[in-house]
């Protein structure tokens, strides 16, 4: 399970925005190669901030971030990208081309793949993402949870080896959401590093990823999904709420039901093996 | 009596080859508190567009069939006439923000229909106190985070005291304890108010609570419309992808494998009561 090499090592980091508001005050931690992260806490807690200096948009006020062993003051954001993509949470602020083709292919363009190249893995992303049936239109005609799945295509398009969403389940309906955890899964198993931000608390409850709360531009917990989720002071602290399973088995305690279920599978496991128990 | 009455209603956006939704016949009784769901490009926000004539005002295209929204006729008055009685917030607050402070932005709407300073002030004052941005009112919304704007368009909304709200998706960027809050304040806004809600969501988990009635929409047509229990319970809802909250799986997986909860539940304190229903009958 532990992989050796620090694919993102983040020492004391400290970020401060030009109008003098503190959004990072110290955050140390390292995600290896391959592991699937979710970063989760309140509006405000610094958790964009904090991805965004995984690929140089934002450099350290004080601190370091290194990336496969490479300082981010010491590189450019067309060369962190290539290995670290980033899909923003505002697909707005991504999109800009007249058509999701042009959209997606633009950045293959820039990284010098050749057409046939480019081709290819337009195609292939367009049908993963089931845009396929768009490929000629205007990103502004789709729907918000349309272009989110856009922008995700434009990034996972050049295949970077570090993959980070931002709220990634905005608008998206459950079916599209079911999809992308399948997706973000299978992209993970295949050695991808995934790093998710989000406040979608039953979505991650269903991938179990290592989650790293924060609150106030500090990291308050790092652990298993399990662990951290259901520890109603943490989660408060964060602005989350315990996931919907936990709810009932919290409210379950006095009935000899452990509190720290998150799987709704788990949670019928354990009613019926009480009933045929008791009968 | 029905504050938003549509027979037939088509529209097709310009240039558009399928229409976005068609025939939709629906009835919306003031008071009531709507959850309208289903998958995205169903067109649940192209029908929320026409509520206050957003379609065909601005949008153009072609809309067809008849659509009544407190008492007009959203096809022959302008936008800023249903605007008074029609409040909409949008799915992405940037599209609804744009004055330098907090406070200008939610005074906008009430200065532009000429109400008096001090009723302005007022209102403005009380939106920023229920929807907890109050501190922030000198604030630039361009400058603060997702979940904060949120609570700006809605409290810009608010400050109007339409008769009808219309929400689009309002808690998408907010941490799960500031949408529950957000919620809250819609639900009370309904209940003590007797404002209209039209909440249009996917996370059903901490929305379906509030409803009296949920009307789950597919590829431009009108599904589902009922009780939230009664809505829940249908295969079809399943079947379209609506995101069924996890309470009413657990209480379907139990009723598959014999153990009859009773009601349908709408929340975790429902479902745990039911549960400790059936394990103490059964001790006895």
């Amino acid at each position: 399970m532990w992989r050796c090499s620090r694919l993102i090592e983040v020492e004391d980091l400290h970020f401060t925005y030009p109008n003098g508001v503190e959004a990072l005050k110290g955050i140390s931690l390292s995600i290896s190669d391959g592991e699937f992260v979710a970063i989760m806490g309140q509006n405000g807690a610094g958790k964009t901030t904090l991805v965004k200096h995984f690929n140089g948009l934002l450099k350290p006020t004080k601190g370091r971030v290194l990336i496969d062993g490479v300082d981010t003051r010491h590189v450019s954001v067309a060369t962190l990208s290539r290995k670290v993509g980033l899909v923003f949470q505002n697909p707005d602020h991504q999109l800009f081309s007249e058509t999701v083709e042009d959209e997606v292919s633009f950045a293959l363009k820039n990284f010098g793949f050749d057409e046939g190249a480019i081709n290819e893995r337009v195609e292939k992303v367009l049908n993963l993402l089931d845009l396929i049936q768009y490929r000629k239109v205007s990103p502004f005609m789709l729907s918000g949870g349309e272009r989110k799945r856009v922008a995700l295509a434009s990034v996972l398009a050049w295949d970077p080896k570090i993959l980070i969403l931002d709220e990634p389940t905005i608008g998206q309906d459950s079916y599209q959401k079911e999809r992308l955890r399948q997706f973000i899964v299978q992209l993970n198993q295949q050695g991808k590093t995934v790093i998710i931000v989000t406040h979608d608390i039953e979505f991650v409850v269903e991938c179990e990823p290592r989650i790293i709360l924060m609150k106030d531009g500090k990291v308050i917990a790092d652990g298993d999904a399990r662990e951290v989720l259901t520890d109603l002071k943490l989660v408060s602290e964060a602005s989350l709420i315990l996931p919907e399973i936990t709810q009932i088995f919290v409210r379950l305690n006095d009935f000899g039901f452990p509190r720290n279920v998150i799987s709704v599978y788990e949670a019928k496991q354990l009613i019926l093996e009480r009933l045929f128990w008791r009968r | 009596m029905a504050v938003i009455e549509t027979s037939n209603l088509t529209y097709t956006y310009p240039f558009a080859e399928k229409p976005a939704f068609k025939d939709v016949n629906l009835k919306i009784e003031r008071g009531e508190f709507v959850l309208l769901t289903g998958p995205s490009g169903c067109g649940k926000t192209t029908l929320c567009r026409c509520f206050n004539g957003l379609i065909p005002h601005f949008y153009g295209g072609n809309l067809e069939g008849e659509i009544v929204v407190a008492g007009l006729k959203p096809t022959e008055h302008p936008i800023y006439e249903m605007a008074r009685h029609v409040g909409l917030v949008f799915q992405n607050p940037e599209n609804q923000l744009f004055a330098l402070t907090v406070e200008k932005d939610v005074a906008f709407g009430l200065e532009n229909i000429g109400l008096p300073r001090d009723e302005i002030r007022r209102r403005v004052d009380w939106a920023l106190k229920v929807t907890g941005i109050y501190d922030l009112k000198d604030r630039a919304p361009f400058e603060l985070s997702g979940g904060q704007q949120q609570r700006v368009a809605i409290a810009s909304v608010l400050a109007m005291q339409p008769e009808i709200i219309v929400l689009d998706e309002p808690t998408s960027f907010l941490d799960p304890l500031s949408a529950k809050s957000i919620l809250e304040i819609i639900h009370r806004l309904n209940r003590d108010l007797e404002i209209t809600v039209i909440l249009v969501e996917h996370r059903l988990d901490l929305a379906a609570r509030y409803a009296d009635r949920v009307i789950i929409m597919d590829r431009g047509q009108i599904i589902l419309d009922g009780e939230p229990r009664r809505v829940f319970l249908d295969e079809r809802a399943r079947l379209i992808g609506v995101g069924i909250p996890k309470v009413v799986r657990l209480y379907l997986m139990l009723m598959g494998d014999g153990i009859d909860l009773g009601r349908v539940p709408l929340s975790p304190e429902e479902i745990s009561e039911s549960i400790v229903e059936v394990l103490t009958s059964d001790r006895s």
